[in-house]
Formats: C-alpha cells, sequence, structure tokens
C-alpha cells in the first residue's frame, strides 16, 4: 500500500512552462504576503482580530478579499482563452495544448461562480445586513466563521490542482459520462468535486444562518414592510441557497460515489444514467444564477435610492418580484437542456416558464428608472455601475427570452452565442452591482471614501471593455462557432475574436484602474475620510453607524417606526435642531467570543479533501478525527460570549457624538 | 430582546417544558403519538400483503398513509401546530415541501419523458420501418 | 409609504404584531435556525430520492427489490426506529424536567434502539452484498444503497451525537447551551423517523409490490 496513494512525483506539471511559470508566480506572491506579515509582528494582530473573528463586519470583507483575488485568477484564465482563440485559426495552433486549455475553460467557470461570484455577494451581504436591519450580529457568529473558512478550503484546494496534479477537463459543469472515471481518469475531476462539496457545506450553513437572522432577528419596530429591499433581496438569495444546494450535494456524492466506489448512478453500463446528472445539476444550476444576481438587484435598490434623494419606487412590487423570483427560478431549470431530447410538450412547459421569470425582472428595472425619474441624481461613481448595469442587463436578459424558445435554442445551444448571454447577464448584474456595492459601503467599512477618478476610468474601460468582449461572440455564435474551441478552422471568425480580445485586454486595463484606485485612496485616505458615518446622505440604518462601526453595531438597538427610519430621523433631528443631545446610560452588551473553529476545521477540510483525492487513506482519516477533535473542543468550551462594559461603549459613542440622530 | 412569546421555537411543547415541570399529559402526548404510529405502520404492512385492495390503489393507499405517519410525527413529536407561535415554523415546513415536490416529480416527470424519448427500443422499431 | 411616526400616536401600552417584536430569545432562535437546516437536509434526501425513482427499475439484468427486501426485518427497523423517537420524546421531558437520572435512562434506551436499527440495517447490506447484489451491481441497486444508506448515516451521526450530549450533560449539568443542543438534538432524531417512514414506504413497502 503506498503511503502516499496516487500522489507522486509527477503531480507536478514540470513539462508544462505556463503552468510551473504561474505556480511559482502564486507561490512566491503568497511567499511575499506571509513573510512580510510574519516580520511586521502582525500575526497575533490578524490571528486575534481577523482570522478567529466572528463578527459578521470582518468575515464580510475576508470573503470580499478572497472573492477579489480570485477574479484575478478567473480573468486570467479568461484573457488566456480570449488570446488562444484569437490567434488558433487555420494552420495557427496557438500557445495552449487542448488539455491544458480545457483546464482553463473548466477553471474559469468553476471559479467565476463559486469563488468569485458567490464569495462577492456573501461578503456584502454578510457586511450589510445585520447593520440595516438594526442588530448586532447574524444568528449564528461562530458557524458564519465555519462557513468563512470552509469556501477558502475549496479555494485552496482549487488553487493548488495548478501545482499539484490537474483540474476537472469537463467543463465547469462536469457532465457524465465525460466525468466519470472511465473517461477522466485523473485526479482533476476529483478537485472539483471535492473543492465544492467542501465548500458547499460552508455556502448551506451561510444560507440558515442568514434564513434565520432576516426572519427572526430584526431590530424592535422593524416589520417585514420596513426591512430595506437590499435584505429582501437577501432573505430570497438565502433561501433559495437552502431550498437548492443540497440538491447539488447529493449530485457531487452520487457522482463521487461512481468514481471512488464503482457505483453506476451515471455510468455508461449497468443501468446509469448520464440525464439524470444534467437534470439534477441543473435543479441546483439555474437557482443559482439568481442566488447571485439577486442580492446585486438589492444593490442597486438601495444605490439608486440614495442617490437620488428619493425613496425606492414601488416597495411594495419590488418584494413582491423579489419572492416571485425566488420561487419562479425553481420552475425553469430544463432550459438549460432543451436539446438533450425531451419532448415538446415538456420543453415547451420550460421555454414560457422561462421567459414568464423575466415579468418580474422587468418590474424591477422599471421601479430603477422611476426611482431616478423626478429625483435629484448625484452621479457618483455606484450610479455610473447602476446605470452601466441597466442598460447592459436588459440587452442581455433579452437574449435570454430568446434563448428560452425551445426552437431558437436549438439552433444555439452550446454556441458562443449562449455564452455571450450568460456573460451579458452575469456580469452586469453581479460584477456590476458588487462594485457598486463596494464602493458604496466602503467607506462604512473602513472610515474612508475611494477616490473618485480611478473608479470612473474603472468604470469606463470595464463597460466599454465588456461591449467589445462580447457583443462579437454573438456574432460568431450565428455564424456556427461552438464554445470551448481550442482552435478553429474557420478564418471568418477570426477578426470578430480579435475585436472580442481587445475588449478583453480592456476590462484588463479596467481590472488595473481599479487597483490603482485602491493604492491611491488607502495613500491619501486622510483625505476621503468619512467622519460623519453618513457619506452619502443614506436612508438606511447602517449610516446611523460610526465609520467603522464599532464591534456591537449600536450601542442601544434602534427602535424602528418606519420604511426608511434613518432618512426620516434625520428629517426629525432637522426639524428639531439645537436640541442637545442626551446623556444616555448605556447597558453593557454581550457580544460572540472570538473563535479558531472555524480556521482549525477548515484547516482539516483541506487535508481531508486533498487526501481524497489523491487515495492517501490514512490522512483523510487524520483529517476527519481532527476535525471532530476541534469540534468537541469547541463544544467544551466554557466561556461563549464576552462582555463590554458600558463605559468602553459610552466613550465610543463620545467620540462619534454627531452620528448618532 | 423580546420575552413575549410571539414565536415558539420547533419541538417545543406550548409552552415549553423548562418554564413549568413536566406533566403527565405531556407524557401522554407522546404515547398517543406512538400508538397513533404504530397503527398506521401496521396498516401499511397490511395494504401492502393483503389481497383485499384492488391493486393500483395500493400506491395511493400507501403515499396517504405516509403522509399521516408524517402528520403525526409532526404533531405529537415535534409539537408543529397552527397556532400563531408556530407561523414561522410552518411556512419553513410548507417552504420544504414544496422544494421537495418540485424536485422529485419535476425529476420523474422529466426523466420518465426523456426515457420515452431515447429509449433504443424505439429506434429499433423505426429501423424495422424504415424502407 | 410608510413614514416615521411620532412619539405620541404609539400608544404606550400597544402591543407590537409578530415581526415587529425584535430578536426573540436564543432558543428559539437556535431551534428555527437547526429546523431549516433540517428542511434543507430533506431537500437532499429528496434529490437522493428522485435518483431512486429514475434508477428503480434499472436492475441491469440483476436482482430487484422484490427478490431482496425482506418485510420482518423491515418491519423490526421501524418499529426499533419509531420507539426509538417515543424514548427521545420522553428523554426531552426529563431535560426540561432538568432530572439527570431519567435523562440518562431514557438517552440509553434511544441510543439502544438505534443501534439496534443500525444492526439490522447492516446486516442487511451484509446479507444483499454476500448475495451478489452488491451496490455496484446495477444503478439501482446504487439508488437503495446510497438513499438508504445516507439515513443509516444520519442516524450514526446521531448516535455520535447523543453520546457526546450525554458527557456534556454530565460535565456542563443543564445550562442552557446544553438544553438548546438537546432540543437540536431532538428534532433531529424525530426527523430521521419522519425520513424512515418515507423510506419505508417508498422504497421498501412499495418495492414489493407485484
Amino acid at each position: 500500500m503506498n503511503l502516499l496513494g496516487k500522489l507522486t512525483w509527477s503531480a507536478i506539471p514540470f513539462d508544462q512552462p505556463i503552468v510551473m511559470g504561474a505556480s511559482g508566480g502564486v507561490i512566491l506572491g503568497i511567499g511575499a504576503v506571509l513573510a512580510w506579515v510574519t516580520l511586521k509582528g502582525y500575526v497575533p494582530y490578524l490571528w486575534r482580530e481577523w482570522l478567529t473573528s466572528v463578527d459578521h463586519k470582518r468575515i464580510g470583507v475576508m470573503y470580499l478579499v478572497l472573492a477579489l483575488l480570485m477574479l484575478l485568477r478567473g480573468f486570467s484564465d479568461a484573457i488566456m482563452m480570449r488570446t488562444q482563440q484569437a490567434v488558433a485559426a487555420g494552420d495557427a495552433q496557438g500557445y495552449l495544448p487542448p488539455e491544458h486549455y480545457d483546464q482553463i475553460f473548466s477553471a474559469h467557470g468553476t471559479i467565476m461562480i463559486f469563488f468569485v461570484g458567490m464569495p462577492l455577494v456573501i461578503g456584502l451581504m454578510n457586511f450589510v445586513v445585520p447593520l440595516q436591519l438594526g442588530i448586532r450580529d447574524v444568528a449564528f457568529p461562530t458557524l458564519n466563521s465555519v462557513s468563512l473558512w470552509l469556501t477558502a478550503s475549496g479555494i485552496l484546494l482549487t488553487n493548488l490542482s495548478l501545482a499539484i496534479g490537474e483540474f476537472a477537463r469537463t467543463g465547469w459543469v462536469a457532465y457524465p459520462p465525460l466525468s466519470e472515471l472511465q473517461f477522466s481518469p485523473g485526479v482533476g475531476v476529483d478537485y472539483y468535486l471535492w473543492s465544492l462539496q467542501i465548500s458547499g457545506i460552508g455556502t448551506l450553513l451561510t444560507g440558515i444562518n442568514f434564513v434565520t437572522t432576516i426572519l427572526k432577528m430584526r431590530a424592535p419596530g422593524m416589520g417585514y414592510r420596513r426591512m430595506p429591499v437590499f435584505c429582501w433581496t437577501a432573505l430570497a438569495s438565502n433561501l433559495m441557497i437552502v431550498a437548492v444546494f443540497p440538491v447539488l450535494t447529493a449530485t457531487f456524492a452520487m457522482l463521487l460515489l461512481d468514481r471512488y466506489l464503482g457505483f453506476h448512478f451515471f455510468t455508461i453500463d449497468a443501468g446509469g444514467n448520464a440525464m439524470m446528472y444534467v437534470n439534477l445539476f441543473w435543479v441546483w444550476g439555474h437557482p443559482e444564477v439568481y442566488i447571485l444576481a439577486l442580492p446585486a438587484y438589492g444593490i442597486f435598490s438601495e444605490v439608486s435610492a440614495t442617490f437620488s434623494g428619493k425613496p425606492l419606487f414601488g416597495y411594495r412590487s419590488m418584494v413582491a418580484a423579489t419572492m416571485a423570483i425566488c420561487i419562479l427560478s425553481m420552475l425553469v431549470w430544463l432550459h438549460h437542456f432543451f436539446t438533450m431530447g425531451a419532448s415538446a410538450n415538456v420543453n415547451a412547459v420550460f421555454g414560457i416558464a422561462s421567459m414568464i421569470i423575466g415579468v418580474p425582472t422587468g418590474v424591477k428595472v422599471f421601479n430603477w428608472m422611476f426611482t431616478m425619474y423626478g429625483g435629484r441624481v448625484r452621479f457618483e461613481v455606484p450610479v455610473l455601475w447602476t446605470i452601466g448595469f441597466m442598460v447592459t442587463f436588459v440587452f442581455g436578459g433579452l437574449t435570454g427570452v430568446l434563448l428560452a424558445v425551445p426552437p431558437v435554442d436549438w439552433q444555439v445551444h452550446n454556441s458562443l452565442f449562449l455564452v455571450a448571454h450568460f456573460h451579458h447577464v452575469i456580469i452586469p448584474s453581479v460584477v456590476f452591482g458588487v462594485f457598486a456595492g463596494i464602493i458604496y459601503w466602503f467607506p462604512k467599512a473602513f472610515g474612508f471614501k475611494l477616490e473618485d477618478r480611478w473608479g470612473r476610468r474603472a468604470f469606463w474601460c470595464w463597460f466599454i471593455g465588456f461591449h467589445l468582449a462580447f457583443m462579437p461572440l454573438y456574432v460568431v455564435g450565428l455564424m456556427g462557432m461552438t464554445r470551448r474551441l481550442q482552435h478553429y478552422d474557420v478564418l471568418s471568425w477570426q477578426p470578430w475574436l480579435l475585436v472580442a480580445e481587445a475588449g478583453a485586454v480592456l476590462i484588463f486595463v479596467g481590472i488595473a484602474c481599479q487597483v490603482m484606485s485602491l493604492v491611491v485612496s488607502i495613500r491619501g485616505r486622510e483625505a476621503l475620510r468619512d467622519v460623519t458615518g453618513d457619506p452619502w446622505n443614506g436612508r438606511t440604518l447602517e449610516w446611523s453607524t460610526a465609520s467603522p462601526p464599532p464591534a456591537w453595531n449600536f450601542a442601544v438597538l434602534p427602535r424602528v417606526t418606519g420604511l426608511d427610519g434613518f432618512w426620516a430621523a434625520k428629517q426629525r433631528a432637522h426639524a428639531t435642531q439645537g436640541e442637545p443631545a442626551q446623556a444616555r446610560a448605556y447597558a453593557p452588551i454581550e457580544m460572540p467570543k472570538n473563535s479558531p473553529i472555524g480556521f482549525v476545521n477548515a484547516f482539516f477540510a483541506v487535508v481531508t479533501g486533498f487526501a481524497l483525492i489523491w487515495h492517501i487513506w490514512w490522512m483523510a482519516a487524520v483529517g476527519l478525527a481532527g476535525a471532530f477533535a476541534a469540534l468537541l473542543v469547541f463544544a467544551f468550551r466554557d466561556e461563549e460570549e464576552v462582555e463590554i462594559p458600558a463605559v468602553q461603549i459610552a466613550q465610543f459613542e463620545a467620540q462619534h457624538a454627531e452620528v448618532t440622530p | 430582546m423580546t420575552d413575549m412569546p410571539y414565536d415558539r421555537a420547533p419541538g417545543d411543547a406550548s409552552p415549553p417544558p423548562e418554564t413549568r415541570s413536566a406533566t403527565r399529559s405531556d407524557a401522554a402526548i407522546y404515547t398517543v403519538g406512538l400508538a397513533v404510529a404504530v397503527i398506521l405502520t401496521g396498516t401499511s404492512f397490511w395494504v401492502t400483503n393483503t389481497s383485499l385492495i384492488w391493486g393500483p390503489g395500493v400506491p395511493l393507499g400507501l403515499a396517504v398513509l405516509a403522509i399521516a405517519q408524517m402528520g403525526i410525527h409532526l404533531v405529537f413529536f415535534l409539537h408543529i401546530t397552527t397556532g400563531p407561535d408556530n407561523t414561522n415554523n410552518v411556512l419553513a415546513l410548507a417552504f420544504g415541501v414544496l422544494i421537495v415536490f418540485l424536485v422529485v416529480a419535476g425529476s420523474l416527470w422529466i426523466m420518465t419523458d426523456l426515457n420515452n424519448m431515447l429509449m433504443p427500443g424505439r429506434e429499433l422499431m423505426d429501423l424495422r420501418m424504415q424502407r | 409609504m410608510n413614514v416615521a411616526v411620532t412619539l405620541d400616536e404609539i400608544r404606550p401600552d400597544a402591543l407590537p404584531i409578530a415581526s415587529e417584536a425584535g430578536p426573540p430569545p436564543k432558543r428559539i432562535v437556535v431551534a428555527y435556525g437547526f429546523w431549516i437546516f433540517l428542511l434543507s437536509d430533506i431537500v437532499m434526501f429528496s434529490a437522493l430520492f428522485a435518483a431512486y425513482a429514475v434508477l428503480v427499475r434499472a436492475t441491469a439484468g440483476g436482482p430487484t427489490g422484490a427478490q431482496l427486501f425482506n418485510q420482518g426485518s423491515v418491519a423490526i427497523q421501524t418499529a426499533f426506529l419509531l420507539a426509538s423517537s417515543y424514548a427521545c420524546g420522553l428523554m426531552s421531558l426529563a431535560v426540561g424536567a432538568q432530572r439527570r437520572d431519567r435523562t440518562y435512562a431514557f438517552a440509553l434506551v434511544t441510543f439502544a434502539l438505534g443501534a439496534a436499527f443500525l444492526v439490522l440495517e447492516l446486516r442487511e447490506f451484509a446479507g444483499m452484498i454476500a448475495s451478489g447484489a452488491a451496490p455496484q451491481r446495477s444503478a439501482f441497486l446504487s439508488a437503495f444503497f446510497t438513499l438508504v444508506g445516507c439515513h443509516g448515516l444520519h442516524v450514526t451521526a446521531g448516535l455520535i451525537w447523543l453520546s457526546v450530549m450525554m458527557v456534556q450533560v454530565a460535565v456542563k449539568g443543564f445550562r442552557a447551551t446544553v438544553q438548546r443542543r438537546l432540543l437540536c438534538f431532538a428534532l433531529f432524531w424525530h426527523t430521521l423517523d419522519i425520513i424512515w417512514v418515507w423510506l419505508f414506504t417508498f422504497v421498501y413497502l412499495m418495492g414489493v409490490l407485484p
């Protein structure tokens, strides 16, 4: 019995210079950061204040850091693919062999959906939702930390595949029979499956956490009709997480059983049914895109209302549309496999449902437009991203309605038309939305605004670059180009793909502008300081706290009396100007205690996952035992909470006196 | 934090046992639940093995009995009621039931349709019918 | 549009409506969160169940359910699990009354009955594998072993959890955290019995119908 299972030195791709270069670069980069942190003596601070933190604000920031780093990796994959497709026409073979190219498109999709999209929206929901609800933290703060670190485990495992072994070559959906052991005998699909199973547990726990928080833990007086729209979209998104992530877990479990124990769920022999994987995968897969999009819509609602100086138009129809999307999104999944062979009746039902689901989103777009109409719109950078979204997303959505018609889909399924469509909806909604949200809430999180000029440059580069990169793909899709091609012989496609490459380069410039924006803002943060806690003249409760808020968020839980309660309170404060602030008696606050369980558990998850991938059974047992032992230690801890003395609270409030309305 | 009992924890009887001493009637609730569940279970086994029921009706009968048994567990063991303090719990359960229905019924409908459309038998038949 | 109400208009003795009452006590929050988790677990079972329903005829020339399932064994397993659920209910009452002796006693009965269920199930599996009906034989068998086996894994996890909880009762007594965790365990245990109802009805009983 080999002590290291399938793992040998040949797992390291010494013969692939690009991979070796990338891995080497990443290892050097991480090493440099770790060295700097250690030498500067930051480790105890980082451990105490961040790695073991159960504070939703810190956890939210960490999710966003992970996501933005993975955006760099996912985008690198993207620009490598664009470059390959720009040159590999006719006799030219490009610079990426097929085995490598296949891993790149698989990694690109996996990373962008699971390790960029999800952590971006979950990170923002983490930071904002408790503040908007007027409470001190989520329902289960320690579980929140566990979720974060399990996501990080998935990220680490996927990135390990770059240096040790390989990634899946099946595309990000990993359909059998290609993903079965018979046709993918390597470790690539196992890396994919275990990374996603581990991070999937984290995501499911987040779903449970936020559903409980939003339904049970709002501030006194905040009935359902007084909740900000971002919290409504967060509720719908997390309900969908709870509803569909278990299906993905079960589906991946079945594929893992096929691969590890020789079961026959999806094999081509012994009665297996590969189509069932496709069916179950998309039961998860379609709601997933709405899990990503709904919080982004919520961000746009908040941004458009704040920067128009008006309440959001049509609050009730917004909420109704959100919950309608929540339910409808679970009725359309077959449109991802119209061509798999179902009868016309079945295709028609799901086609009609897919068209109907465009209606509530249309309602939302009209509401955003009417929010801005008649308002005094301040064209801050978040508003640019919002308008960019509205203009772009509507057209992307229209191509979706086209694809919802089965006969049309039969022509363009799996062509670049489809690729253009889904990027045309997901980038304006999720990516633009999160960028708007990050700029909007950045001052709240860090106490200073992001500077303006580089933010605007970044937006225009992204907006123009996006269109340059993806509009040509519709054309080549209609000309017959299939997706995931490493090389092609139809030379008339090439000019379009060159334009697409130019677009990708422009997006790269946009990302560089965003990095510059961060650097310049951090350097010049004193000039950009937010002293009031309300830099945008906001409407919702998070703007009533200091920037950044204290660990306990609110010294006294707000008593909410209406929608946009903070805005109303500000109007009252203007009307009764000159009244001295009352001296308040503060009570000590019990906050949950930090805990290393999230980090430690995730460490053992990585050990277990890596061991299972490489068939190192003793190491897998050690990993599981370690996780269980850590859980026991945590379960028997005596101190669960830490008390913040009233004096400390009073001091903080006195320092930020002008903030409290 | 409110002390008013607007909501009840799922699994707690009304009011929860820790706020009063457990009485005989609490144990009786569980006992009644057990007894009815035993009867329903026995009936399920009988329905499967008897020839007294019209064949095609048996699966429906079994499904009804299963739903009844689930109801017994929910009411007598999990103390899920339709009172206003249980609204959140019932709504969550209804949501779960909806998702289960969509996943199972949807998958069965789609997969049966696919199997019907794509079974090899049909192709062989078509081959035979080709001139 | 809801605008803020001035203080005079709020009657001081008016009770807030349920959705405006603010965060409830921790016991309710924890149990509700666990309830949501259980619903997600049920969804996971339903995906496995859907797979089973699709593959139930895919026996690949191997044994079918009607040939393999032993109703007597299933009936005894059902009895054990149901009785275990009952014992768990009585344990919950003992926990509420903070009676250690009764808590340990009913926990032991719960554990023993659950373990007996598992023993029978493992024997059934072993027998099937020995007679050539291993999960690798056909898609039907893969689906059967996974669906029923997943339930068995949950029961096993529950037994481990129960054991740890009894140690917690011994070490920490009936403090609030321990009571909350035992409430969650009870929810878990009863839900496993509900899932078993669906399993024995749709897998075993319907499986032996002509």
